[in-house]
């Protein structure tokens, strides 16, 4: 710790004296530069800019009092990397390393803005030079990441001083076992991994279950292609699924832990792991945190790349060290999970809520939300969406409000076709339901689910039976193989899908579809079999034309599915410049100089490569 | 690299001997060593008391193991949702017809093994790849076999470097 001498905290008086003394060296004029380092942001070359940062920083006279940080997801990454100047919550976007000394000169130094750096609205043409005042932000509401891109994730002071373990005392501080489980159900907290189940019902049962120890898992095995929610959290601001853990083991009577993260995730577990260590060295984690005679530590597990991990019986077959198969779970996992012993597991997200129930109680978070889906939740918003990245909205909120209004529509003036959520366990919504209200229940009713919170935006150019096979390809890889229905029957699947893109399909494979999608849902062992047919079945529901042009056509509507639509050139776009010429592999294409070239559709094979050369998109599919 | 006789002691005694901590035993002999080598393995088994099969069983069930060396670099090429929407899928083969290689595998002169993964979460800037853990964002078929030209031609600069 830096200099403040007290290295273990003995009691909550201690740590509020921390807190206390933390904001008091804060000076108020004092700048801080934010550079958001989230995935998306790093991906663009952020940390380098923080390092540019830092060097200002230490360059900058004894006078100026500024500081760099870096920070997590900010949530905007379409426009990363993103730059944050405080006070003033001054915006930056799409900052590249000349601009450092810019943004430190001008803004940092003169307290003037950088005009061509800031947030301009697409739609209005308007600047925006601060946070709220950019439309993407103005509809969601924080909770869960309620810190991310404020405070430094590697940093527990200031997650201290910015109100961070402030639940902790109060519960060790006389909030019973049970009071504290009965707060969680006042905010009607639901698990957000996907399942939806209510996670004090969860806790009560591994609270009475009998059997010691106990044990408390963190899910963040985010296995859902197009899913960064978890991830996001884990990184910017890992304290709070820390704290949220030791509020649940407290109520629930348990004194070990483990976080499980996938192994795609390897900044992830850095950071819970830097985490920790600053959690116990304070005695936040360990014996007798903050003076009670509470004990819980946490352990990191870092996952070996297999979906079915995020199941929770495979999850705990992982930490045994076992193949990720899973069990069937007539016997719970809260009266029997890792080891045999009772278990309660949570995703990244649920754990990550728990500290603000508990501060502002539960019926401030039940006042969020609709009757049944309570509090916010994150979506990776992702796709042919305009503004791609991080949002957390209201339950209850539209899909169309997500889509349009934060996520600022399609791309490049296309079309939206449907919204895929839930991952692979999720459907395909289509356009006429974009006004369903998200929450658990609404999105099951639309035969999608609300699943960790993946949401992909496809526009007119997706194929739907191409995504549905996507996943089912997918499903088919990742299926552990113990039960046969979801091993044979996803195998099954997948091969009437590549028949039906493949434009081989017979007439009846649609129904084929339906009845192997009902087995599989009946009978298969895990979630991950259940759910399997969801895309399948949620595309012939909406898309059910799409699969009879594959079928009776041989044709692919949104043109990509290789054989299933031709290549043309357009002679009134075509230059004659010859690149489509010289790039074709099959020397398919005919043509002189000022003379529109032709395809010669008997030699083409499909490749595509005219399409993408053509400097005047004149090469068409058809 | 620690001394190969130790090493499986090393990671054994790391983890108090701990079968339930197998997989990070084997996660650690993979960083040591880039893949699982047998030798090692039929090492771990004996001093954990556990049969072979199991860790064979571990190794081939988690796809994040390798039980054959890897080349000079790791490339990996997300397959998410987003990133197989906005053309992976493309930039797949490209790189398999460019390289001759197959997702898993590893080029002849043993420059890159190219793995496909699920998702790594990257995907407002989609599709990505990632060349020994550093992203590249938004990119195309033509840019991903660029990348891995270069690392061709670094490997050439750092072979004359050598030489004279």
């Amino acid at each position: 710790m830096t200099g403040l001498g007290n290295t273990r905290l003995c009691g909550p008086a201690d740590l509020e004296r921390m807190r206390q003394e933390l904001l008091s060296r804060r000076v108020p004029s004092a700048k801080s530069v934010h550079v958001c380092t989230g995935p998306g942001c790093a991906a663009k070359g952020s940390p380098k800019l923080y390092e540019l940062f830092c060097a200002a920083v230490s360059q900058a006279g004894a006078d100026v009092q500024v500081q760099a940080k870096a920070v997590g997801c900010h949530g905007l990454c379409e426009y990363g990397p993103i730059v944050l100047v405080q006070p003033g919550d001054i915006f930056y976007q799409r900052v590249e390393e000349p601009d450092v000394a810019e943004i430190f000169r001008e803004t940092v130094l003169g307290g003037r803005l950088v005009e061509h750096l800031l947030y301009e609205n697409p739609a209005t043409g308007q600047k925006a030079d601060t946070v709220d005042k950019i439309p993407f932000y103005k509809v969601q509401k924080r909770i869960a990441l309620a810190y991310n891109g404020l405070i430094d994730p590697t940093s527990i002071e200031d997650y201290i001083a910015a109100g961070g373990y402030t639940a902790l005392p109060k519960v060790l501080n006389g909030m019973g076992s049970e009071q504290i489980i009965e707060e969680v159900e006042r905010a009607g907290l639901r698990g957000r991994g996907g399942g939806g189940f209510p996670t004090a019902r969860k806790w009560r049962s591994c609270r009475q279950a009998q059997g010691s120890p106990k044990y408390v898992i963190c899910n963040g095995d985010e296995g859902d292609p197009g899913a960064f929610m978890d991830r996001a959290i884990m990184e910017g601001n890992p304290h709070s699924v820390i704290e949220g853990m030791l509020i649940g083991a407290y109520a629930i009577g348990s004194s070990q832990g483990y976080i499980y993260v996938r192994n795609e995730y390897p900044l992830s577990v850095e950071r819970l792991k830097q985490a920790i260590e600053q959690a116990r060295e304070l005695g936040l984690l360990g014996q007798n945190i903050l003076g009670s005679s509470f004990a819980f530590d946490i352990r990191i597990n870092r996952g070996g790349g297999a979906f079915v991990c995020g199941e929770s019986t495979a999850l705990m077959a992982s930490l045994e060290g076992r193949p990720g198969e899973p069990r069937a779970k007539y016997i719970h996992t809260v009266e029997s999970g890792l080891h045999g012993k009772p278990t309660n597991l949570n995703n990244v997200e649920t754990w990550a809520n728990v500290p603000a129930i508990i501060n502002r109680g539960g019926e401030w978070f039940a006042s969020i939300g609709t009757e049944k889906s309570k509090g916010t939740k994150v979506f990776s918003l992702v796709g042919k969406v305009v503004n791609s990245g991080l949002v957390e909205v209201p339950m209850g909120i539209t899909l169309r409000q997500i889509i349009e209004q934060i996520g600022g529509g399609i791309r490049d003036g296309k079309h939206f076709k449907a919204v895929q959520t839930g991952g692979p366990s999720g459907g395909c919504i289509p356009a006429e339901h974009l006004d369903a209200r998200v929450d658990f229940d609404e999105l099951t009713k639309l035969g999608s689910m609300m699943g960790s919170g993946g949401m992909i935006v496809m526009d007119e150019d997706t194929c739907m039976v191409k995504v549905a096979r996507y996943f089912i390809e997918f499903l088919q890889k990742e299926s552990c193989g113990k039960c046969t229905p979801c091993r044979e029957g996803l195998a099954q699947m997948l091969h009437i899908l590549n028949r039906i893109t493949a434009g081989e399909a017979e007439v009846g494979d649609v129904e084929e579809l339906g009845v192997l999608a009902e087995l599989l849902e009946g009978t298969a062992l895990c979630a991950l079999g259940k759910t399997a047919a969801n895309p399948v079945i949620s595309t012939i529901r909406y898309f059910r034309d799409e699969y009879d042009a594959h079928i009776l056509d041989r044709h692919c509507p949104a043109k990509e599915c290789r054989g299933l639509f031709r290549y043309e050139i357009d002679p009134e776009a075509c230059k004659a410049c010859g690149i489509c010429m010289k790039n074709c592999p099959e020397d398919a294409i005919t043509g002189e100089k000022k003379v529109p070239h032709v395809i010669n559709q008997e030699k083409c094979t499909l490749c595509g490569t005219c399409w993408e050369k053509c400097p005047f998109t004149a090469v068409l599919k058809v | 690299m620690i001394q190969n006789d130790k090493l499986i002691e090393q990671i054994v005694d790391r983890y108090d001997k701990d079968v339930g901590m197998l997989i990070p035993m084997m996660q650690d002999l993979q960083a040591e060593c880039g893949y699982l080598p047998v030798n090692q393995l039929r090492d771990l088994s004996r001093q954990l008391e556990v049969p072979l099969s199991r860790l064979y069983a571990v190794a081939t069930f988690y796809a994040s193991f390798r039980l054959a060396p890897k080349g000079a670099h790791e490339v990996t090429l997300c397959m998410g949702t987003v990133c197989y929407l906005k053309g992976a899928p493309s930039i797949s083969e490209a790189i398999c017809r460019e390289f001759r290689v197959e997702p898993g595998g590893t080029t002849r002169d043993g420059l890159f093994t190219l793995q496909a993964v699920n998702c790594v979460g990257a995907c407002a800037v989609a599709p990505v790849m990632l060349v020994d853990g550093k992203y590249y964002d938004n990119v195309t078929p033509t840019s991903a076999i660029e990348i891995l030209y270069s690392l061709a031609t670094d490997k050439a600069i750092a072979e004359k470097e050598a030489e004279t």
